[in-house]
């Protein structure tokens, strides 16, 4: 039980990594409603996101700015990994037009549908090729 | 001997395909059939003019380009190879003016793409014959195939349809099924495909895998109709007559025993066929083939089917010839090749002459049809016998070199497999003639209204008769080139 | 100047999107121009490269000349050089063909519709070119944003089966930059060659293993590979043509280069074939890809959704060949890709063609095909003998290597798989021939005197001359095997960059 404690515990961050992923997959495929599951594949790239930022961090660091200017040595062990936050600025201006081109589609569906619930869209797909073939 | 470096094999083999965009073009069908025929003239010219150097013993070769590390697509012309083009080629000169007559005469559609389809088949035919590895050879092979699926089916009607796709089925799935990986298996285990005399895989197998390789190659070749792998054949006789007579008894059937002869005698080599004991096994399944064809062929009642199941039960001798391993018996199959050809364009010239003029199609409604045609029933009779395999006609002198050959191999059932069959191929073919002309004017069916069939129709299978009599007497260069490829193949 | 040019690859194009987009709106009557221009500097850019790779060796651009590893750093060997040629090749012929298409079927999103497919090219260029994990991620991404919108242009189906692909690539997407950073964690670098020399002197493969098989996964996604391939068949049967002509025969051979790359040049052959242990299981998979994908192929009675299941086929062939572990098999693979592109391409023309003169796609609407419109189903007839894989077509030669390669590696189920499926696609494909060969079955003199009613010409020439590459390919493929793939292939092998 200590073990199991102290394993949670020393990697929460995985943990909560792997709970969110679990969330954002479920509601992809669980969910009915279009704009669930596009809020559900949000939080999958949000929970990967998330990793690469908790990834940064180190015991007793801070922020990575050097306000001291030249001259100076720079420890590294003082300084949180910047390149994460970075890539991550990338990745979620990724997420976010992933995310317009995915509300962009749920547009088009409810303009040519009248809903966003996907068992009513596909039933009326199948009625339009029922009724064309 | 050095091989001849010449571009004379890769010009025989486009000679044809280069004529296809000018028959295409062609505004009046009779420029169109001049142009085939200059294309098949020419064709058999350079084919005729490699003779000399060939029968001297040399080879002429020519590479187009590699394929594979250790494959080039490549040309040889050897003895062997260059009796099957010379029969090809000569007998294609005859099919055009056959198809003249008869395409005409029946005023079929669609004529251009049939002469152009044609002439691509006859360069596929050609480029088999000149192959000079397995996978150059399988190439000409699928391009055969594939330009042959519309002449088969060109009537474009329901029957066409199903029997077309028998064709493809079986052709298709045994060179893609059986020989494409039996090619590859050849290829790794020698790090090329090249022909060689002795064999290629010569000591480089044991023996249960090279009798999987080995039927792989007997069945996977289904033009050569062995059984089971034979129905295509008589489910394509809904061809148009000229295609039947040229292809199916000549060009794509003899490009599939020509194929399993080159693999027996090539690839595996007689040496190590002999030491494996696989011979007989392979003279076994010729014959039965021989034997069922022949009694099937008894019971049909539609001509050109009775001449389909004849072609089967021909082929297998040119198989049970390459299976015998011996000298007399691989020649004798070699020149079946020949001899088959002639005789069976003959007769089915004449089945398709009797269409044109009358209509008819099966056996029982020909009674009495000789006095009316006689010089196509006269034709037909003249077919038969070298069918049959009778002095004095050509099929004789095969039957003969096959029959020494059994004796030689030490397989006299086979000699008695050879006589069985004649037998049967003469009760199935002298009935056809005896009817046709000895019959009482009550039973005649044909009262004087009809006449012979038109002269494009009618000279092909009177030029292939009195052919089928000459090669008789005058067997070369037939016998020679066979007998040179023989002793290539045993001696080298 | 001329040691730029590996940036005019995906500068130019991404540039030209943008001119496009404008255009779009002031001028329509440039956007194409302005996008054949782009995509012919590209092609010329790509030859050139190549022409540089065979001479010289490999090409390491950096960007802005930072280093590796904080700079990102393009790195162009045989493998990429082929494969940049293969996406200019395709982009350029497609969008030559699908002109007047396009024109019809987007009037007033014209500019849009040319920004979106430069976009796309700028994208996947970018994937292949690429030297860095973290850029591959932000291409791909690129690549499949613009993929989407392009693929949902269509009607209502369309836009349903594209948020469903996007969906699912994005998932991939995600589960490839998982991978990607649990390499980063382990390595400290996002630079392809720099992780490769880190990671062999590693301890906890565990955490290398784990990052292993994320990417795969997402690159299976993305790659339609069985059984994550069920987005494949609606989104490329319910595009529009001038879409689906260009994604599909890009998309799936992106991504298994993009395998290929990630399996032999970070993580090196050994670990990726022996200390996996996956090659079982992927062969396997790649089976039943085969041949489940051959009978659903079989089942379909529209012309684009069969063509899309044998995109399915098609890549069980190339991760199937991929997987077997040994030189032949890799060989055949690449020489697929560049072969299977070209011969998607050419299928997916021909039903663009159709489409053009008969406003239906089920078979039964084909009939009598051959005699109206015979340069179209030449074309037709020339792709599916090279899918079937009749020589002297370019598919022919490729099914060779990977037949030999499965016989060479011992996995026979995978030899066996590739001749059943050639020849249940001889099944396919004949189906279609038959429906439009002999069709109608009334008099078929008649029907002679009826004129062809080709399809326009600025939609043939293209086909035609794709239908005649593909056979240029066959009797080139030896020389393209022994001077671009096997130095590639061998120099992947043996480590050496």
């Amino acid at each position: 039980m200590e073990e199991l404690t102290t394993l949670v515990m020393a990697k929460y961050n995985y943990w909560g990594v792997v709970i969110l992923l679990g969330i954002g997959l479920y509601a992809m495929i669980a969910k009915n409603n279009l704009v669930k599951k596009i809020i559900g594949m949000n939080i999958f790239q949000t929970a990967i996101i998330l990793f690469y930022i908790s990834i940064s961090t180190k015991y007793g660091a801070s922020i990575p700015i050097i306000h001291h200017g030249h001259g100076h040595t720079i420890h590294p062990a003082d300084y949180m990994n910047p390149l994460p936050h970075v890539l991550m600025l990338t990745a979620i201006v990724v997420s976010v037009a992933t995310l317009g081109v995915a509300l962009a589609l749920a547009v088009r569906i409810y303009n040519h549908h009248d809903t966003l619930e996907e068992d009513e869209v596909l039933s009326q797909l199948t009625t339009d090729e029922s009724t064309q073939a | 001997m050095i091989p001849i470096v010449s571009v004379k094999p890769l010009i025989a083999v486009l000679v044809s395909l280069a004529v296809i965009p000018v028959l295409i073009s062609a505004r009046k069908p009779n420029v169109r059939e001049a142009w085939t025929f200059a294309a098949a003239f020419g064709k058999f010219a350079i084919v005729a003019s490699m003779v000399p150097a060939v029968m001297a013993g040399r080879t002429l070769e020519f590479s187009i380009t590699t394929l594979f590390a250790g494959i080039a697509f490549k040309l040889e012309v050897d003895a062997f190879g260059l009796l099957f083009a010379l029969v090809s080629s000569f007998l294609w000169i005859v099919t055009s003016a056959y198809s003249i007559g008869y395409m005409r005469g029946l005023d079929e559609h669609s004529q251009t793409r049939y002469f152009c389809y044609f002439a691509a088949a006859l360069s596929a035919t050609i480029g088999v014959a000149f192959s000079a590895n397995l996978l150059t050879m399988y190439i000409f092979y699928e391009i055969l195939s594939l330009s042959t699926y519309p002449l088969v089916t060109h009537h474009q009607d329901r029957e066409a349809r199903s029997s077309g796709r028998r064709y493809l089925l079986y052709i298709m799935v045994g060179s893609i099924g059986l020989v494409l990986p039996a090619m590859v298996i050849v290829y790794l285990l020698a790090g090329t495909l090249d022909f060689a005399a002795g064999g290629l895989l010569a000591g480089s197998l044991s023996a249960v895998p090279a009798l999987f390789l080995l039927l792989m190659f007997v069945f996977g070749f289904s033009k050569a109709a062995i059984m089971p792998v034979h129905a295509w054949l008589p489910a394509a006789m809904v061809a148009p007559t000229p295609v039947s007579a040229l292809l199916h008894a000549v060009a794509v059937v003899k490009v599939g025993v020509f194929c399993v002869f080159r693999v027996i005698t090539e690839i595996f080599g007689p040496g190590m066929l002999h030491d494996f004991g696989y011979g007989p096994l392979l003279c076994a399944i010729a014959a039965v083939t021989i034997l069922v064809s022949s009694f099937i062929a008894l019971s049909q009642d539609n001509l050109k089917r009775r001449l389909a199941f004849s072609t089967i039960g021909q082929l297998s001798y040119i198989v049970l010839g390459a299976a015998l391993l011996t000298q007399s018996g691989m020649a004798g199959g070699m020149l079946h090749i020949a001899m088959h050809a002639f005789g069976k364009i003959t007769l089915f010239f004449c089945a398709g002459a009797i269409v044109v003029a009358t209509g008819v199609k099966n056996i029982s409604e020909m009674t009495g049809i000789g006095k009316q045609m006689p010089a196509t029933m006269g034709a037909f009779f003249i077919g038969s016998l070298s069918v049959i395999g009778l002095p004095p006609c050509g099929g004789f002198i095969s039957k003969w070199h096959l029959a020494i050959g059994t004796i030689e191999a030490d397989q006299l059932i086979m000699l008695a497999v050879l006589l069985l069959s004649s037998l049967l191929n003469a009760a199935y073919f002298l009935p056809v003639v005896y009817r046709a002309f000895f019959c009482t004017e009550s039973e005649s069916l044909f009262a004087n209204q009809i006449k012979e069939a038109p002269g494009w129709c009618l000279a092909p299978p009177v030029l292939t008769a009195v052919a089928s009599i000459l090669l008789f007497f005058y067997p070369q260069p037939f016998l020679g080139l066979s007998r040179l490829a023989v002793t290539r193949i045993l001696g080298g | 100047m001329s040691s730029q040019i590996p940036a005019f690859i995906i500068v130019v194009p991404l540039l030209a999107a943008l001119v496009v987009n404008i255009a779009g709106w002031a001028r329509r009557s440039l956007c194409f121009p302005t996008a054949v221009c782009a995509l012919a500097a590209a092609w010329i850019s790509t030859i050139i490269v190549m022409l540089r790779v065979s001479r010289e060796g490999d090409i390491i651009y950096r960007m802005a000349g930072w280093d590796p590893p904080w700079g990102i750093s393009w790195h162009i060997d045989h493998l990429n050089a082929l494969i940049l040629i293969l996406i200019a090749t395709v982009a350029l012929i497609n969008i030559v063909a699908t002109r007047s298409t396009a024109a019809q079927e987007f009037p007033d999103r014209l500019g849009i519709f040319y920004c979106l497919y430069l976009l796309f090219v700028t994208g996947v260029m970018g994937i292949v070119i690429t030297g860095d994990v973290f850029n591959l991620y932000v291409l791909l991404e690129i690549a499949s944003l613009s993929g989407y919108a392009l693929l949902g242009m269509g009607g209502s189906r369309a836009s349903v089966s594209s948020l469903n692909y996007l969906f699912m690539g994005t998932i991939g997407a995600s589960l490839y930059l998982f991978g990607t950073g649990y390499l980063y964690i382990a390595t400290g670098s996002l630079n392809m060659v720099d992780i490769a020399s880190i990671l062999p002197t590693l301890e906890n493969i565990s955490l290398i293993k784990v990052s292993f098989v994320l990417c795969l996964v997402g690159l299976f996604m993305k790659m339609a590979f069985f059984p994550l391939h069920t987005w494949l068949p609606n989104a490329y049967s319910h595009a529009p043509g001038p879409s689906a002509s260009l994604i599909a025969p890009l998309t799936t051979k992106v991504m298994l280069y993009v395998m290929i790359r990630v399996a032999l040049t970070i993580y090196q052959p050994d670990f990726a074939f022996s200390q996996m242990a996956l090659q079982d299981i992927v062969v396997w998979l790649a089976v039943i890809a085969i041949i489940s994908g051959s009978i659903l192929a079989w089942k379909q009675d529209r012309l684009k959704r069969m063509l899309a299941y044998i995109i399915v086929v098609e890549v069980g062939y190339m991760a199937g060949g991929f997987w077997l572990g040994n030189q032949t098999g890799v060989t055949g693979a690449v020489l697929h890709i560049v072969n299977d592109a070209m011969m998607t391409l050419c299928l997916f023309l021909t039903a663009g063609a159709i489409a053009s003169r008969i406003n239906a796609d089920a078979f039964k609407h084909l009939q009598g095909l051959f005699r109206r419109m015979p340069f179209t189903m030449t074309a037709f007839m020339v792709a599916a003998l090279s899918i079937i894989g009749v020589p002297p077509t370019c598919g022919f030669f490729s099914k060779w290597y990977l037949l030999s390669g499965g016989i060479e590696a011992g996995h026979y189920e995978f030899t066996a798989a590739l001749i059943i499926s050639s020849l249940i696609n001889v099944l396919l494909f004949f189906r279609v021939v038959e429906i439009s060969y002999y069709e109608p079955f009334d008099n078929h003199q008649e029907n002679e005197q009826q004129g062809i009613q080709e399809a326009s010409l600025d939609m043939l020439l293209p086909l035609l001359a794709t239908a005649g590459l593909l056979i240029v390919l066959g009797f080139y493929a030896h020389s393209l095997v022994t001077w671009i793939i096997e130095p590639a292939v061998s120099s992947l092998f043996t480590g050496s960059l």
